[in-house]
């Protein structure tokens, strides 16, 4: 038998209810989301249920809405299943105040340095990780570069002023 | 005809007149001795065996590579000897862009570095950050460490780079042998940290 978006989603709904949301396909990949408490739960369900049978993490990433309060920041799991070559993308929010999220390690080893980038670029606080710190800017940076709440550009250079690149 | 044509030219029959001789400093010459400046001297046998130490990151490496390569042929101005111990060399020509990770590096190769030493910026990234006006990218490495020629340029043409070689041999050989001694440069030094 082979699996598909619409069998995917009936076992999600019938082994969470509502807990599980927002099912949407585009461009033929399902995507839902669910409270970020979770997560995990999700994520071992789709490992584990053999017709399911995710167990490849493609990737984990974020995503900054500044405009939803109390959820600003969104992390994205892509799950593929090898033997059926189907891909998902789970999502969970969080908000800006309290960014702790279950971490994945335990379930996908591969999760270890894509949680340590997503720290890394959007802060979120993956709880139980084994060693979340920064894996590619220094180690210096007191920020988190890829929110929006920070501009583009490094606010403290000296050396360039706007006038000789026509933006004055 | 041949079916190979290479060859066929007779050679240049006083192959002596396209070898470029460095110029003899000021001083006065006599029978069997020759007097100038020390530092003349040194600064003449240093401008013309320069051995440099490319650091390339990108692009205006593949440059280098070009300017080192038989066409363009770096080596015609004594830097025959590249190297790739930064302890052998004296002059670093860093060429890309260099993220603020690498900073780090790039002043640990420089410290590495056995005085005199100097260092050329090669491109845009390396002089100013280049595009990369963002968070991950340092905006010049004269922020950690001092530089002595900029080649502006994304990324700068061979002959660019053998222009601010040639700028370089113009400091080198101008260079009193006491600079490295002096007070100015050991508070140039200190301003970057450095001893």
């Amino acid at each position: 038998m082979s699996l598909n978006n619409e069998i995917v989603q009936e076992k999600l709904i019938e082994k969470f209810g509502d807990q599980v949301s927002q099912f949407a396909t585009s461009y033929g990949m399902l995507s839902f989301e669910s409270p970020k408490e979770m997560n995990l739960k999700v994520l071992q369900f789709l490992y584990d249920e053999p017709s399911l049978a995710f167990t490849f993490l493609t990737d984990i990433c974020a995503v900054n809405y500044p405009d939803q309060k109390g959820a600003e920041l969104v992390v994205v799991y892509h799950l593929h299943n090898l033997k059926e070559n189907i891909r998902l993308r789970f999502s969970v929010s969080t908000s800006l105040e309290n960014t702790d999220v279950y971490t994945a390690t335990k379930l996908f080893e591969s999760a270890n340095w894509m949680e340590r980038e997503t720290y890394d670029f959007f802060g979120i606080n993956f709880v139980g990780h084994p060693n979340l710190k920064r894996i590619l800017n220094v180690d210096e940076m007191d920020y988190f570069p890829l929110r929006k709440e920070f501009p583009l550009e490094d606010q403290t250079r000296i050396d360039k002023d706007d006038e000789m690149f026509g933006r004055g | 005809m041949r079916p190979v044509r290479f060859n066929i030219h007779p050679k240049e029959a006083a192959i002596a007149d396209a070898i470029g001789m460095g110029k003899a400093p000021d001083g006065v010459p006599g029978e069997g001795f020759f007097a100038t400046q020390l530092s003349s001297v040194v600064g003449l046998a240093r401008k013309n065996s320069l051995w440099p130490l490319p650091f390339a990151t990108s692009c205006c490496g593949i440059e280098f590579m070009a300017t080192m390569a038989s066409h363009y042929d770096l080596s015609r101005f004594g830097s025959e000897r590249v190297g790739f111990s930064p302890r052998q060399c004296d002059l670093l020509m860093v060429m890309g862009t260099i993220a603020k990770k690498m900073a780090p590096v790039l002043r640990q190769v420089y410290i590495q570095m056995a005085e005199p030493r100097w260092v050329i910026a090669v491109g845009a990234c390396a002089s100013s950050g280049g595009i990369f006006d963002t968070y991950s990218v340092l905006q010049g490495i004269d922020q950690v460490i001092p530089v002595d020629v900029y080649v502006p340029g994304c990324p700068p043409r061979p002959e660019a780079i053998i222009d601010g070689f040639m700028k370089i041999q113009d400091l080198v050989g101008q260079e009193s042998i006491r600079r490295r001694n002096s007070e100015q440069y050991k508070a140039l030094l200190n301003s970057y940290g450095i001893q």
